[in-house]
């Protein structure tokens, strides 16, 4: 589904992500894990084309997608949430998801001006959905600026799920969010995952993502140091290293 | 009379101006071209009927488009700079089509005199509107038609999915690229409609004053473009409306009796409008207020009030007599 390719991002002499080498199957929870400045939202915003690697090759569903602006990107079936919530504040609750595209009304024939105005049934009824899964039905025509904290992260991952992706890329989602809230988040996942998209969770709340990853990777100064179950990442020696430092 | 019929006709060019930078500033991009694509429209449009001898519409749509197809070459570039950068940018385009005008000389002979634009004399003897024996009266209709048109197209395009986007570019750039809005596409298109209608403001400006000329179209008008929805208030077209009502009809021609002390409130009464209004001079609260008085008249609860509220009014007022 997702496949990185000796992938490099240098900021100046800094190097933010260094030579990685990822492969996340289709269907599959996959956790991206690391101490503060390891390189995970870096390796995010190179997903998505929001910045540019140093070199290296992207593949999404076998195909290079390494030059493609972002909004390619999304009509490709890639969608994501932001470590800091970022909601269009001054918009309805219903306009958040309006905005969206998916890969299906950007492949339909349709004229552009109609699907620029209003868009199709169709989309009506996918917008309906996402708007259901978050919970948020009631607060449809609220201002986003207006919803709580644990509402403006439901909003934000619905505005992802409006575009339909094939490929999810959460950030921190959890940040913030207290027990109760975190299990809630678990089933949510977990119920986007069985409707076939794939999942990438990129977090530091460890008991949520050792419970719902199917896979996790650490990286630590933009290298991978271990990948594999959660089990054998919790046992790893590097990781516990990187995590809690070596034993003097 | 013929005071208010000029001044509502400022008022209806400055109000299409105004929008033009409107569509323009929900998109998060400040422009100051919007004088320099009103010069285009202007130009393009009184050559059309006074060297080319066309009817005024399609002069004036013609005018438009190639306003939108300067624009719409001008938007490419400025998608590179935001900000700042962007205002600079835009300054300086603005000015280059002034100084072109300046330069730009196409006069042919008509009836034994010269007639079209003569560089820094300017463009004179545009007189469809004479020629037509169109009223003052007649002239202000019409504009105020076009403003009524560009308007009501306007406040759908904000209700329909078109304004959520442009909203949205305009709010946050990177949040909109990652619901997988074209950036490019947008910014684009909102600077070639932003164009469009300059264009056609031009136009009528061009008609209305007879006789155009490069300093018509300077840094100041550019300025008043931009301020007005910034005055105004970007939640909904009528803000713009409101705030040249206020800039034009208020303190250009209101306050005139003041002399030279004018000028010192004009910049004191912006800023004290704008700090007692921060949304706007019509923002979010106002356009609610207007759709429940509207919602009220439609349904006819308010009409009722008033009705009511008339007669124990008059019942009071019988009290009162004895009657």
């Amino acid at each position: 589904m997702l496949e990185l390719v000796d992938l490099c991002k240098h900021f100046g002499g800094v190097k933010a992500v260094d030579g990685i080498n990822l492969r996340v199957a289709r269907g599959e929870i996959f956790g991206l894990i690391g101490p503060n400045g390891s390189g995970k939202s870096t390796i995010v915003n190179l997903i998505t084309g929001l910045l540019a690697p140093t070199s290296g090759r992207i593949v999404i569903d076998a195909a290079d997608v390494t030059e493609l602006p972002t909004h390619a990107r999304v009509a490709l079936g890639v969608a994501r949430t932001f470590q800091n919530i970022r909601l269009f504040g001054q918009l309805t609750v219903w306009q958040n998801l309006w905005v969206a595209e998916n890969r299906d009304r950007q492949q339909r024939a349709q004229p552009v001006l109609p699907r620029w105005l209003w868009g199709g049934e169709a989309d009506r009824q996918r917008l309906g959905a996402a708007l259901e899964f978050s919970g948020l039905a009631g607060k449809r025509d609220d201002l986003a600026s207006n919803l709580s904290f644990g509402e403006q992260r439901r909003l934000e991952l619905a505005r992802a799920l409006a575009a339909e992706p094939k490929l999810l890329l959460l950030d921190e989602p959890a940040a913030g969010m207290n027990a109760g809230e975190i299990d809630e988040l678990d089933a949510r996942i977990r119920r986007i995952r069985d409707t076939g998209v794939t999942v990438v969770l990129i977090e530091h709340h460890m008991e949520l993502i050792m419970a719902v990853a199917d896979r996790i990777a650490v990286l630590n100064f933009g290298q991978k140091i271990a990948e594999g179950s959660p089990r054998e990442v919790q046992s790893n020696a590097r990781v516990r290293e990187a995590y809690l430092g070596t034993a003097a | 009379m013929d005071f208010y019929l000029g001044l509502m006709q400022i008022i209806g060019v400055h109000t299409l101006l105004g929008l033009s930078a409107y569509v323009v500033l929900l998109t998060g991009q400040v422009s100051l071209a919007q004088a320099g694509f009103m010069a285009v429209g202007a130009y393009v449009s009184a050559m059309l009927t006074v060297l080319a001898k066309w009817a005024l519409v399609p002069a004036l749509l013609a005018g438009g488009a190639v306003a939108a197809l300067v624009a719409c070459a001008v938007g490419f570039p400025a998608l590179r700079v935001r900000g700042l950068m962007l205002v600079v940018a835009t300054l300086a385009f603005g000015e280059a089509v002034r100084l072109f005008f300046f330069n730009f000389d196409y006069q042919i002979a008509m009836g034994g005199i010269k007639v079209g634009p003569l560089g820094g004399e300017g463009f004179r003897q545009i007189r469809y509107f004479p020629e037509n024996g169109w009223t003052t009266f007649q002239v202000m209709v019409f504009i105020w038609l076009v403003v009524a048109a560009v308007m009501t197209a306007l406040w759908w395009m904000d209700r329909s999915r078109a304004g959520a986007v442009l909203r949205a570019v305009g709010e946050d750039e990177t949040a909109a690229q990652s619901a997988g809005i074209n950036l490019t596409a947008v910014k684009v298109s909102a600077m070639t409609a932003g164009g469009f209608i300059a264009g056609v403001a031009g136009g009528i400006y061009a008609h209305y004053t007879t006789h155009i000329e490069q300093g018509n179209f300077n840094v100041l008008v550019a300025t008043f473009a931009i301020a007005y929805p910034i005055l105004g208030g970007l939640s909904s077209v009528f803000g713009t409306l409101a705030a040249v009502a206020f800039i034009q009809g208020f303190l250009v021609e209101g306050l005139r009796f003041l002399g030279d002390w004018r000028n010192l409130l004009f910049g004191a009464l912006i800023v004290l409008a704008m700090n007692l209004r921060p949304g706007g001079l019509f923002d979010a609260r106002s356009a609610a207020g207007l759709r429940r008085v509207l919602h009220q008249v439609r349904s006819g609860t308010a009409l009722g009030d008033a009705a009511a509220a008339m007669r124990r009014l008059l019942a009071r007022w019988k009290g009162a007599f004895g009657a």
